[in-house]
């Protein structure tokens, strides 16, 4: 048992499944505070999500809507993860998502790209962020916490600026993309046929598996991750041994940015929102990608399940009763389960020395066996 | 009762993934006696003491003070029953000032508001009546590795603890601060104080200790009264073998220059002045150069000048006959150049990567560990680190994939000093490279040394321990306050004259040849 126990891997899945239960029943606190009468179901709810269904086709199109807000969920958690690999808190995340979104949303209703060249502006814009922020850490020793949380600020407002031009003066969203942009809708592989036809499920969610996969290998198997991991753990030995510190730095912000950014097409070239030009805060998805990050224990294939995860509890607030709680409610509820689930490092911390703790009393019974005989 | 003990450890066993680093040790530390502790590296010695000060719960044993056994569960209890610990490693916080590490979770205050003035008074006192001299307004990111051992001293006198430990305090001290550390120890005993001591040296324990106890591969191999004994029964108690304390070697044949640095200075960064001052010198294929001195003189930057970590204000500098002033670290390591640095910890390791890929720290990049796509050759850096291993003898709970951090000082130290050499360098710069190592270590690196300048290398040793300049180098360069202040043969020099270099009662006009 203690053995299982001590192995990384357990210990990560182990600790995020016991922040899950926790944010859950926290939540359902919270809900009995506000109103008794309709807590359990409320909760049961936004655990259920899409099963709350009871007809098999209807489970399979709410948990195609959830996986298509899947996908760029884990790119931002991907994003948030690499950096941090490199001893990087990339914030600006949020930043680089929206900007990813300006961009595909402008080159498709813009210039009417088509839907591989509008995903790779919006990584390119992404990209450009994280270089700004990189370039600022490396050449002016800026933190990039502040440099990222100012940079989301001009992202929001500077798509705001843009995509005004993209929208119906009467309306304060950007068309839809099947209006204006047909062509710019990432194809769906037939996957809309399985899901009870919806539209929304499409290449966004094999390709954010394969980006998991592909910074997986970058980080383990090459010797660019080598060297990143390096100067995360310790900057000193990486300039003591040659590495291009600052390099490294600008380079792997560039690809946490056009992650975040490719997260950004990965949900407006699905169509399944637009965007809205008068919004004032920066979405949330960025910041749900930190979340996500720690609850897959920083690992870009724990970060898929964990971002699957956190997506079904927001998905399934939206299914509480309204008539009962305020409309509120629903991301409330999903936001604490997120931010218990930040729980994750101090959890492991708790196990390892209750672990160490038991295994001394263990030692001690056996001495004392050991002195009867 | 009879004796009167003021730590017993009985039956100490504590286990670490893959080794036993203690298996059933006991020691007994007598009230007002200084107690050496003596292993090879790797023998467990900082993890029993790490048991002592509660960084570590053992599997079996139990620990008594003044004859009541006691739980000792972290280093607060720790504390609060007056034992104290001055770590192999260094444990001071990089951005404080030297006072405010010596007073951290101490802080004397009224009503909540500190009264450092009243703390710097003491601190300064105990500084004077021991002779530890420190800036307490430097940032310890800044000072010399000797500073932050001193700091960390005072930082265990100033919570008046009654047990002290000291794991290997004199590996970073320079001859003089030793003799002073030794009185200062012996003052300490004097006043009733117990005192637990790590040394690899062995005429400190001799002249310090009452009694020692040495350990072997985390066994117990005996107590003994250092009055009777002598140096070579305890290094045959140590490593089981005789130990020969004088490195033979041959005359030096000094070829080409490989190594030039001309008008070489350096800023510092603890004050305004430079750090080096128009410092040349040459070395030569075939020979060792040892720059000798005080630490603190301005080594520390010549190196960091010297392999590109820090910039030149002025100066030149040629490696095998080509201009790196301006290479960078990677260009002059390529080139030739391999670089022993002085902080393990700091510079030399990634701590939390494993054995086998801080093997490969200055060679990753090699077709040999990397291919053409990027991905780095995972059965060729095992391999590697297999081989480095078995030949430098790295010793280490889970062989190459054991994570650095958990390794023993000495063998990280020889973990460096491994991958350095392989690299198979024109000029070898290798500063305080037998820092924390034991005898035995010690004489298999002053041969590697050797061996290189046999084959032709130039090696510029730099260290502080006068045993190792008078007896490894062909040629001895005393550097003060930033400048060569001499040059000497150490076939015709004695340790006194050098002092005398070091301490800058001498000066003499170098001309580098
Ligand atoms: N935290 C740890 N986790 C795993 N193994 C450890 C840990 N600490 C020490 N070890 C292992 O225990 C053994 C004893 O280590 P220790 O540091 O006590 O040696 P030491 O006698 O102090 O040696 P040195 O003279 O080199 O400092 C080593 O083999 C080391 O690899
Ligand atoms: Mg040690």
């Amino acid at each position: 048992m203690r053995k299982i126990l001590k192995n990384e891997g357990v210990q990560s899945l182990l600790t995020s499944l016991i922040c899950i239960i926790v944010g859950m029943f926290v939540g359902y606190l919270v809900l009995l505070l506000i109103e008794p009468t309709g807590a359990f179901e409320a909760i049961m709810s936004v655990a259920k999500n899409f099963l709350g269904y009871s007809r098999t086709n209807m489970q399979l199109k709410h948990l195609g809507t959830t996986l298509a807000k899947t996908a760029p969920l884990i790119m931002c958690s991907l994003s948030i993860l690499f950096s941090y690999k490199v001893g990087l808190f990339n914030i600006g995340a949020a930043g680089q998502y929206v900007m990813g979104a300006c961009a595909c949303l402008y080159g498709a209703l813009g210039f009417g790209w088509g839907w591989l060249p509008c995903l790779l502006f919006a990584a390119f814009a992404g990209a450009a962020f994280g270089v700004i922020t990189g370039a600022l850490k490396a050449y002016c020793n800026v933190n990039e916490v502040i440099s990222g949380i100012m940079l989301n600020w001009i992202g929001l407002y500077f798509t705001n600026m843009v995509l005004t031009n993209v929208k119906d003066a009467s309306s304060a969203y950007t068309y839809a993309l099947k209006a204006k942009g047909k062509d710019a809708i990432l194809p769906t592989l037939g996957l809309e046929e399985f899901f009870s036809r919806n539209k929304y499920v499409g290449i966004a969610i094999p390709l954010a598996i394969i980006f998991a996969i592909l910074v997986w290998v970058v980080l383990n198997k090459t010797k660019f991750g080598y060297e990143l991991k390096a100067t995360g753990y310790n900057k000193n030995a990486a300039k003591y041994c040659g590495m291009a510190e600052k390099r490294n730095i600008i380079v792997s912000l560039a690809i946490s940015g056009a992650l975040a950014g490719l997260a950004g097409a990965f949900l407006y070239q699905t169509d399944i929102e637009q965007w809205k030009v008068t919004i004032s805060s920066v979405p949330t998805m960025g910041f749900n990608g930190i979340a996500a990050a720690f609850l897959g224990g920083l690992n870009p294939i724990g970060a898929i399940f964990s971002s699957f995860f956190i997506q079904h509890i927001t998905e399934g607030g939206t299914h509480v009763d309204l008539t009962i709680y305020c409309s509120q409610i629903s991301e409330l509820i999903s936001a604490l389960i997120i931010y218990l689930c930040g729980f994750v490092g101090f959890l492991k911390m708790l196990i390892n020395t209750s672990l160490a703790k038991s295994e001394e009393k263990h030692a001690k019974k056996k001495a004392e066996k050991g002195g009867d005989k | 009762m009879g004796q009167s003990y003021a730590i017993e450890m009985l039956g100490i066993t504590k286990r670490f993934p893959g080794i036993i680093a203690n298996d059933n040790i006991s020691l007994q530390l007598k009230k007002g006696e200084i107690h050496a502790l003596l292993g090879e590296n790797g023998a467990g010695k900082s993890t029993l003491m790490s048991v002592l000060f509660g960084l570590y719960q053992p599997e079996e044993g139990i620990i008594k003070k003044d004859g009541k056994e006691v739980k000792i569960n972290n280093p607060n209890d720790a504390n609060e029953l007056g034992i104290g610990m001055v770590h192999q490693h260094f444990k001071l916080v990089e951005c404080f000032s030297v006072l405010d590490n010596i007073i951290l979770g101490v802080e004397p205050n009224k009503y909540g508001f500190l009264k450092k003035n009243e703390a710097r008074v003491k601190v300064m006192e105990l500084s004077e009546k021991y002779g530890l001299h420190i800036d307490p307004d430097a940032m310890i990111e800044d000072i010399t590795v000797g500073m932050q051992q001193r700091t960390e001293i005072l930082k265990m006198l100033y919570r008046d603890n009654e047990i002290l430990i000291f794991d290997e305090p004199t590996a970073v001290l320079t001859p003089q601060e030793i003799r002073e550390l030794m009185q200062i120890m012996k003052n300490l005993a004097a006043e009733g104080k117990s005192i637990l001591f790590i040394s690899h040296k062995l005429a400190e324990i001799m002249e310090v200790a009452d009694r020692c106890t040495v350990i072997r591969k985390g066994k117990y191999i005996g107590t003994v009264e250092t009055a009777h004994t002598t140096m070579s029964e305890l290094s045959a108690m140590m490593v089981g073998r005789d130990v020969n304390f004088h490195v033979e070697k041959k005359e030096s044949k000094p070829g080409e220059v490989l190594l030039s640095v001309e008008g070489m200075t350096v800023a510092s960064k603890a004050h305004k002045n430079n750090a080096v001052k128009n410092v040349s010198l040459k070395v030569r294929a075939g020979e060792i150069v040892c720059i000798a001195g005080i630490d603190g003189n301005g080594q520390t930057e010549f190196v960091h000048g010297l392999t590109g970590l820090e910039p030149l204000v002025s100066g030149k500098i040629e490696l095998c006959g080509k201009d790196i002033t301006h290479s960078s670290i990677r260009q002059r390591s390529v080139m030739g150049l391999s670089h022993i640095p002085e902080d393990r910890h700091k510079h030399g390791l990634v701590l939390d990567y494993t054995l086998e890929e801080n093997l490969v720290l200055q060679r990753y990049f090699e077709p040999e560990f990397t291919n053409k796509a990027g991905f780095l050759r995972f059965k060729n850096i095992r391999e590697n680190a297999e081989r480095l291993i078995e030949q430098y003898d790295v010793r280490s709970g889970q062989g190459p994939v054991t994570v650095a951090r958990s390794m023993s000082g000495g063998n990280q130290q020889k973990a460096i000093i491994a991958r350095e050499i392989d690299k198979h360098p024109e000029v070898l710069v290798a500063v305080q490279p037998t820092r924390g190592l034991d005898v035995g270590a010690i004489e298999y690196i002053h041969k590697q040394l050797v061996a290189q300048r046999d084959a032709g290398k130039a090696v510029l040793l730099v260290s502080l321990e006068l045993d190792e300049v008078m007896d490894v180098p062909d040629r001895i360069l005393v550097m003060y306050e930033g400048e060569i202040v001499g040059e000497f043969d150490p076939k015709t020099t004695t340790q006194e004259e050098l002092g005398l270099y070091m301490a800058g009662a001498k000066k003499a006009e170098v001309t580098v040849s």
